[in-house]
């Protein structure tokens, strides 16, 4: 199913409007702040850490839910970014290593009046959590994943990691690494994800509008976020990070606009040969050709074209919503299969249960 | 032509076939009627792991062991008075289980020269002489069966696969047994296909009339109803008993339930039977595997569901580190372990009692948490409502530890009446909402780890709460307040405070009942589990022949009974049977320092009655 292309859209949630994934959540009347959303705990990242910043934009943009803080839940993992639930006021469940998106799952899919968030890493997601990961986006549970790339094992100190490039070299790999990273954008669009996703930890206001946007998604939302580890991986993202370099790297999308790129945004988009994109100056083809971003294409093809122009290098880094696509999820068709059984045959009666097909009397 | 009528007091069949031969159907039908019939019955299916290992060789050989009687009766049985062998491999495989003198009803057809050659025969048994110890039924079921259904529009093929039906005629008639559940159970089966359902109704037909009219059989066996209990009964195994149980369980708590559960033989029927259960509202996840499992059904419990998961041992393993966060954040959680042979893969299709230490120990940290053993099929029933209402009161994890021979063995279970099941609800208390004030009139804020000083459960806070927000993990965290806390005093006084809440269960359990009818044995025999009823059928046989012994049986094995220890130190010897290498064994040694013998035969088969009479005798007679 896709949508009509109309332009940029705001996909704010103003008035009148509720965000998709929120139709069955309770809206709140009270006029909540950030304050309102942050815990008792000590933050305890380290200084400089982009966790801060994400945390930060995460909680300015929670007001514009309008959820109740009790109707709120933070799923992590483990890692440094799955410290987060501790420090947002709303309910929070710091798992274990890689099963977030198991257990927001069970929790999402067993009550639908929530609004459940899922803070993973590089190595909690994609490395001992991949199988839950791929298994949440091709169900399309309705959970919103937020997961902080930054290429590192922090927690542990410091050992490469499932995005760190090859060759990296670290305390466990004093030789370099010798295996492929993953993108883990391509990875999502290959699991069937309905919405996907990408922003930078230090671009407030582009991680903001892509909140919203994920919010906006009734189903799974996968958002991978650029994040700065000073410690281990420092200005792992320099390229599209450093004022001088980011806007001859970034490609910023959206929806319904010609997908531009350069200082001057000279360059645009083509589809080149077996369905790769190249990057052509925006004059030399002005004939059509250049793409106009489209995020509800039905088919992914585009979208993981997208995925695949930064290579490793960053030199051509889109940014923004890659995809968004309505598909049934399956929370939604959990409680229809219940609410089709009880229409049906009605309301389950213990007693015909235990009683089975085949009952004889004694005595 | 009227034949002889014969009464006998119990029977042990057992129906063996190639996978492919309906063995399983046929056992299973059998076994309803005579369920219907008022018999009492315990019965053992056998079955490989393959689901069709190669036709005609002894790997492929599938069974099902029926024993009914007109008294109650505690096992299958240990040897069969009739063998149905469909072929020479079912034969071969299960001649040495069979006493002489035993009937044997073969299916000539399949003894052929290639088959014979197949399983090592180098003649034909049942032309050599060598069954002359038993009584040999000689009968080409499958073409007298493709004959009977001549006048049917059915492939050769359809024929032939009705022969299960014409031997379950026969034996239905050898054994007196109502014919009218197969005839419905076949019209139901077949109902989009009227001509093999046809044809499979004049199989079972010819069957039962081959039985009257030839002069294969000149005697028909009749065996009394048993006087059992009255009330209305049905015939259960242990997989649906425990899958009713637990809706039945959620129903009673006024929980929603959620099953989160990757399929494993022998657990997955529970799987299917609470996927059926929509109209009760309960959600069933098949995960993308072991660890989503037990996570979903952890997240749904964190969200106020009662959340399941259900497994067998190479899934528990899986499990572990879920179960130890549901430990440490102090949720209810019900984890069925549906035990088989191990290690590894070991032998799916077979029992074994080897996850105990497991379950009990196998998590990192010092993870305690309760684990209960159903003792029959139907006893699976009344352990998920035990489980449940310990979860819930306590805010634990539970492990059911069945196994394979509880899952798919079945007996007549009395059906409860629904009014007289245990209120749970009772039990159960969320947390309640502050309210306004609350700090001015000194009453302190949410504390997620406030105990409740009678059971020391924590409240169970569910999102949608307001004022209850809290963040809980697997870290550490401080007495009271929940907060992240690496304080050694602090963890010192949690891990005591987690052992002494499940410790504390046992005030609230059942004493363990000891069945010692002179008051004067100064030998008890201490089981667990699947094990009961070959127990309570040695006991049964060595107390006939004079002795004194005294039975016991552990169904809570986390914590154990209050009065255990008192128990153990009444009798001179304590036996200790199990099908592992001595795990309860070991743990009662280590907990009690009581000397105890242990008894193991690791199989993949339950134990014999006989076999066990032996060892007890043994052990009294060496007091
Ligand atoms: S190790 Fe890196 S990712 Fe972790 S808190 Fe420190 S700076 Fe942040």
């Amino acid at each position: 199913m896709s949508r009509p292309i109309d332009g940029p859209e705001t996909g704010a949630g103003h008035a009148g409007h509720r965000l998709a994934s929120l139709t069955l959540v309770p809206k709140s009347d009270a006029k909540a702040t950030m304050k309102d959303f942050k815990s008792d705990q000590e933050v305890r990242w380290c200084p400089g850490c982009g966790d801060y910043a994400i945390l930060a934009a995460f909680q300015s943009f929670l007001p514009e839910l309008q959820v109740p803080k009790e109707n709120l839940v933070i799923v992590s993992g483990i890692g440094c970014s799955s410290r987060l639930p501790y420090y947002v006021n709303s309910y929070g469940l710091h798992s274990i290593h890689g099963r977030a998106p198991a257990i927001a799952t069970g929790l999402a899919a067993s009550r639908q009046d929530l609004s459940v968030w899922v803070i993973t890493g590089d190595g909690d997601a994609l490395s001992i959590g991949g199988n839950h990961l791929i298994h949440a986006l091709r169900r399309n549970v309705n959970v919103k994943i937020l997961l902080f790339n930054n290429r590192i094992y922090g927690l542990t100190k410091g050992q490469y990691s499932p995005t760190s490039e090859q060759g990296k070299v670290t305390k466990s790999t004093p030789y370099g690494s010798l295996d492929t990273p993953f993108n883990p954008l391509s990875l999502a669009l290959g699991a069937e994800a309905s919405f996907v996703a990408r922003t930078i930890d230090s671009d407030r206001k582009h991680l903001t509008s892509v909140l919203r946007a994920a919010a906006d998604h009734r189903g799974t939302a996968f958002v991978e976020i650029y994040q700065n580890c000073p410690i281990f991986n420092d200005d792992a993202f320099a390229p599209v990070t450093e004022p001088g370099a980011r806007d001859e790297h970034v490609i910023r999308l959206e929806h319904g606009q010609p997908v531009r790129l350069g200082a001057d945004r000279e360059h645009g988009l083509r589809f080149g040969p077996l369905g790769s994109l190249e990057v052509v100056p925006a004059q030399t083809a002005a004939d059509g050709s250049l793409l106009v971003h489209d995020a509800h294409a039905a088919d992914p093809s585009y979208a993981f074209a997208l995925s695949r122009l930064d290579r490793t290098d960053f030199a051509h880094t889109p940014i923004g919503i890659f995809r968004d696509v309505e598909r049934a999820t399956y929370d939604d068709a959990m409680s229809a299969q219940i609410d089709a059984a009880r229409a049906r045959q009605g309301e389950g009666d213990l007693e015909a249960l235990l009683a089975g097909a085949d009952t004889w009397r004694v005595g | 032509m009227t034949k002889q009528v014969q009464q006998l007091d119990r029977v042990i069949i057992r129906f063996a076939g190639d996978s492919g031969d309906g063995m399983q159907l046929a056992g299973d039908r059998f076994t309803q009627e005579t369920a219907s019939f008022g018999n009492d019955l315990s019965t053992l299916p056998n079955f490989p792991a393959e689901i069709r290992a190669p036709a005609g060789t002894l790997p492929g050989v599938s069974s099902f062991q029926l024993h009914f009687a007109d008294h109650d009766i505690l096992t299958p049985g240990d040897a069969p008075d009739v063998l149905v062998a469909m072929n020479p491999a079912a034969l071969k495989a299960n001649l040495l289980d069979l006493p002489r003198g035993a009937d044997i009803i073969a299916n000539t057809d399949e003894f052929t020269k290639r088959n014979l050659v197949k399983v090592g025969y180098e003649a034909n048994p049942l032309e050599d002489g060598s069954l002359s110890g038993y009584q040999l039924h000689a009968i080409p079921i499958t073409s007298v069966t493709v004959k009977a259904l001549e006048g049917y529009d059915i492939s050769k093929k359809d024929a032939e696969r009705a022969k299960n039906m014409f031997s379950l005629g026969m034996l239905c008639w050898l054994y007196n047994r109502p014919a009218d559940g197969t005839l419905r159970f076949l019209e139901t089966k077949f109902a989009s296909k009227p001509e093999i359902m046809k044809a499979n109704v004049a199989a079972f037909q010819a069957g039962w009339n081959y039985g009257e009219t030839t002069e294969e059989f000149s005697v028909q066996y009749e065996i009394k109803p048993a006087t059992l209990p009255p009330g209305q009964y049905r015939n259960i195994t242990g997989n649906t008993a425990l899958a009713n149980g637990l809706v039945t369980a959620a129903q009673l708590a006024g929980l929603p339930m959620f099953l989160g559960s990757y399929p494993i033989t022998p657990a997955s029927d529970i799987l299917h039977e609470l996927s059926k259960y929509k109209r009760f509202g309960i959600r069933t996840f098949q995960a993308e595997d072991e660890i989503s499992g037990v996570g979903a059904a952890l997240g749904a419990a964190f969200g106020g569901a009662l959340g399941v998961t259900t497994t067998s041992g190479p899934g528990m393993c899986l499990k572990a580190e879920t179960i130890g966060l549901a430990v440490a954040v102090e949720l209810p959680l019900i984890v069925c372990d549906i035990q088989r042979a191990g290690p590894s893969t070991g032998m799916p299709t077979k029992t074994e009692q080897a996850d105990l230490l497991m379950a009990l120990y196998g998590r990192n940290g010092e993870s305690p948490l309760v684990v209960l053993a159903p003792a029959t099929p139907g006893d699976c029933f009344t352990t998920a409502l035990e489980a449940t209402r310990i979860a819930v009161k306590y805010r634990t994890p539970v492990v059911i530890l069945s196994d394979g021979y509880l899952a798919n063995g079945s007996e007549p279970w009395r059906i409860p009446e629904v009014a007289d099941l245990p209120d749970l609800r009772a039990e159960f208390s969320f947390a309640p909402a502050p309210q306004a004030g609350d700090e001015a009139a000194g009453r302190k804020p949410f504390l997620p780890f406030q105990r409740d000083p009678r059971t020391l459960a924590r409240p169970w806070a569910i999102p949608g709460t307001p004022g209850l927000e809290h963040r809980v993990g697997g870290i550490e965290k401080a007495d009271g307040s929940g907060d992240i806390s690496y304080d050694p005093d602090n963890h010192d006084k949690m891990v005591r405070l987690r052992q002494a809440k499940i410790d504390g269960i046992a005030a609230d359990i059942p004493p363990l009942e000891v069945d010692d009818p002179d008051g004067s044995a100064r030998v008890l025999v201490l089981g667990w589990g699947s094990t009961f009823g070959s127990i309570g059928a040695a006991v049964r046989r060595v107390r006939l022949a004079g002795g004194s012994i005294a039975q016991a049986h552990l169904r809570h094995l986390s914590p154990f009974p209050a009065n255990l220890a008192d128990v153990l130190k009444q009798y001179d010897k304590v036996l200790v049977p199990e099908i592992n290498t001595g795990q309860l064994a070991l743990v009662l040694r280590g907990r009690f320092l009581c000397d105890v013998i242990s008894y193991n035969r690791v199989r993949g088969l339950p134990f014999r009655a006989a076999e066990l009479s032996g060892v007890i005798q043994d052990v009294i007679s060496n007091v």
